[in-house]
């Protein structure tokens, strides 16, 4: 009985521990979603936010954002280069995946850390070495800089999430295929790719986040012209603290969680497909 | 298999070894005669499944030559070998239905959809799945999955199938079912079948001839019957069937018999290999055939044995004596004579005929037990 009741108290210690990391983890991003709906220009919560008067929110830093021309093009700007950027991305991470999955392959570990290198290496050091290499190529402060820069940062994503899933795959399909006269590119199309798919669409979906949150190498490559959104909130916070800031922020917060359940959901889908 | 029959598939000297060091497969030659069922029988690690592979084209020969319908296919890929093959886990393609999976090597090939219709419901039908298109491999029970997996084998009409074991995963009744059925489909389409198995039941039930594997090479090649009736050395003795093994020294050689001194006393058997007076070899009898307590002088080998235990199995009694000083030597006698004829730990007269004892060539010091 007591040794019950004991049970029972350390399992709400457990809870109110978890909650207490969670909200610790949690806090500082959630703070800033109310605060997007102030009405007056501060960063902090009005009197009339805390006794919750519907006139102290409103919407008018998101209707800002979108009358301003310039976060509008950091909008097109960041969906461009994500696009481009995660295309780019997922074939090479997806061919790469599929050519270190050969136990014949010689090198194999060698050149899966190189390909992974991007994601421990400090970008500051990414970035830096990058906009020296591609200033002698011309690239600095071009969209295919830029480009080709996010994409060495989001290839890893797809080479980590594809070759998890080929771990599952069973090498006698391509074989199979092989036997009953299809090419490598057919048996690729039919075969390997509608069963790796979970895995490629995740790693383009982390791909694209990489890309789309990314700042540092767009302060070393971009330009002007190549400001992004993250680019263009870093400008915001250093020139007009204004919480316009805010509502961007919480957006993306928003389209962040909505990757995250996208992924989750890839995630139990490629489970519970039988073997 | 009386008529002079094609060549169809030929091995020449073939070696394989993964890593430069281990041998595999060791300098192997091996023909494959048109229409036949022919099955690769061997301990796992025999190097039966790479036989297989090598002539799927899965794996490359190291040295020596494989060759197809007279064609050296060394530089062949898989896809254009046109060879159908049944895997051990079948592969389907679990994203596909049963219909997608037959359509593919027709689709492959640039049929018109019409006849690829057709074909995949002569094969569905070959293999007793009619109705069965629209499902998925994963909605299937194994023995059906099994039969996707022989349907798309031969969907594309491959003149060759190879299938690794393919029949390991079901439960014994359904294998008994499904080698009667790839014995009749085989049968009735008239393809060459390269089959592999570490199960020698299945290989005596299903092929025309067995190809005895152990550590790389073949020990025999022969029909089952023959195999079982005549091997030729003491692993394939041991492997098929159960067999007594009596091992002594040639004393004298008398046409087609020779006498063998085992354990002080002199056995004459059978000379089913060359041998001469001097020679190491081992005697094998049947287990079924030693007359337990026979009629004296009724058998040209006759000898005192002691029973050390019996084990009644229904239908039989298996005793196990010491003969010729050979301990574990194994009779099998009906059951019509009653339990209790004989006793545990008694002496009695064991006999067999002259030609019941066979005289193989012992296994080499390389080869070792079982």
């Amino acid at each position: 009985m007591s040794g019950n009741s004991w049970g029972r108290v350390g399992r709400l210690g457990y809870l109110a521990y978890c909650s207490a990391v969670f909200l610790f983890l949690t806090a500082p991003i959630l703070v800033i979603v109310p605060l997007s709906f102030n009405v007056e220009p501060y960063f902090t919560f009005t009197e009339g936010m805390l006794s919750l008067d519907p006139q102290a929110y409103s919407l008018r830093w998101y209707r800002t954002v979108a009358e301003d021309p310039q976060w509008l093009r950091a909008l097109a700007n960041s969906l461009v280069i994500g696009f481009a950027a995660t295309a780019l991305a997922t074939a090479l991470g997806t061919l790469a995946a599929l050519g270190l999955s050969n136990p014949a392959m010689p090198g194999r570990s060698l050149a899966m850390s190189l390909l992974i290198s991007p994601m421990v290496t400090p970008v500051i050091i990414s970035a830096a070495g990058m906009f020296f290499f591609y200033s002698d190529l011309g690239l600095a402060q071009t969209y295919p800089g830029l480009i080709l820069a996010h994409t060495a940062l989001g290839t890893p994503f797809v080479v980590i999430t594809v070759t998890a899933t080929l771990s599952g795959f069973d090498p006698n399909l391509t074989r199979a295929a092989a036997s009953l006269g299809a090419g490598p590119v057919r048996t690729f199309r039919r075969v390997q790719l509608p069963l790796i798919a979970p895995g490629v669409i995740s790693g383009a979906l982390f791909a694209f986040a990489t890309s789309f949150d990314e700042v540092v190498t767009v302060l070393f490559i971009g330009g002007l012209d190549q400001r992004t959104i993250p680019r263009q909130m870093w400008a915001g916070i250093r020139e007009q603290i204004s919480p316009a800031i805010l509502a961007v922020a919480t957006v993306l917060i928003a389209f962040a969680l909505l990757l995250m359940v996208v992924v989750e959901w890839l995630r139990r889908r490629g489970n519970a497909k039988p073997a | 298999m009386d008529s002079p029959q094609k060549v169809h598939v030929e091995f020449e000297g073939v070696s394989k070894s993964y890593d430069g060091r281990t041998v595999v497969v060791r300098d192997l030659d091996l023909a494959v005669y048109e229409g036949e069922f022919l099955t690769l029988l061997g301990p796992s690690g025999s190097g039966k499944t790479t036989c297989l592979m090598m002539l799927a084209g899965f794996q490359t020969p190291t040295s020596g030559t494989i060759r197809i319908g007279g064609r050296a296919v060394d530089d062949l890929p898989p896809r254009k070998r046109d060879i159908g093959v049944v895997f051990q886990n079948y592969a389907l393609f679990p994203h596909m239905t049963v219909g997608e999976n037959l359509s593919f090597p027709l689709e492959v090939r640039g049929m018109e959809p019409r006849q690829i219709r057709e074909r995949v419901r002569g094969a569905l039908e070959l293999v007793r799945l009619e109705g069965l298109e629209g499902r998925r491999p994963g909605e299937l029970s194994g023995g059906q999955q099994q039969r996707v997996a022989i349907a798309r084998a031969l969907v594309f009409e491959p003149a060759l199938v190879l299938m690794d074991e393919p029949l390991g995963a079901l439960d014994r009744r359904l294998r008994e079912e499904m080698q009667y059925e790839v014995r009749r489909i085989q049968r009735r389409l008239g393809v060459t079948v390269v089959y592999v198995t570490h199960d020698q039941q299945e290989a005596m039930a299903m092929s025309d001839r067995v190809a005895v594997f152990q550590r790389g090479r073949i020990e025999q090649v022969a029909p089952p019957e023959a195999l079982y009736e005549e091997p030729q050395r003491e692993f394939v003795a041991r492997f098929i069937g159960d067999n007594n093994l009596l091992r002594g020294k040639v004393v004298g050689v008398e046409g087609d018999f020779c006498r063998v001194e085992v354990g002080g006393q002199i056995v004459t058997a059978f000379r089913v290999v060359p041998c001469e007076v001097g020679d190491p070899v081992s005697v094998a009898i049947r287990p079924e055939r030693v007359a337990v307590a026979p009629e004296p002088g009724l058998y040209g080998n006759e000898f005192d044995a002691g029973i050390d235990d019996i084990t009644f199995l229904g239908d039989h009694l298996r005793l196990r004596m010491t003969v010729c000083d050979t301990p574990d030597f194994i009779a099998k006698i009906p059951n019509i004579v009653g339990h209790g004829a004989v006793l545990e730990g008694d002496r009695v007269r064991v006999g067999w005929t002259l030609t019941d004892g066979r005289v193989l060539e012992p296994d080499g010091p390389e080869t070792g037990s079982k």
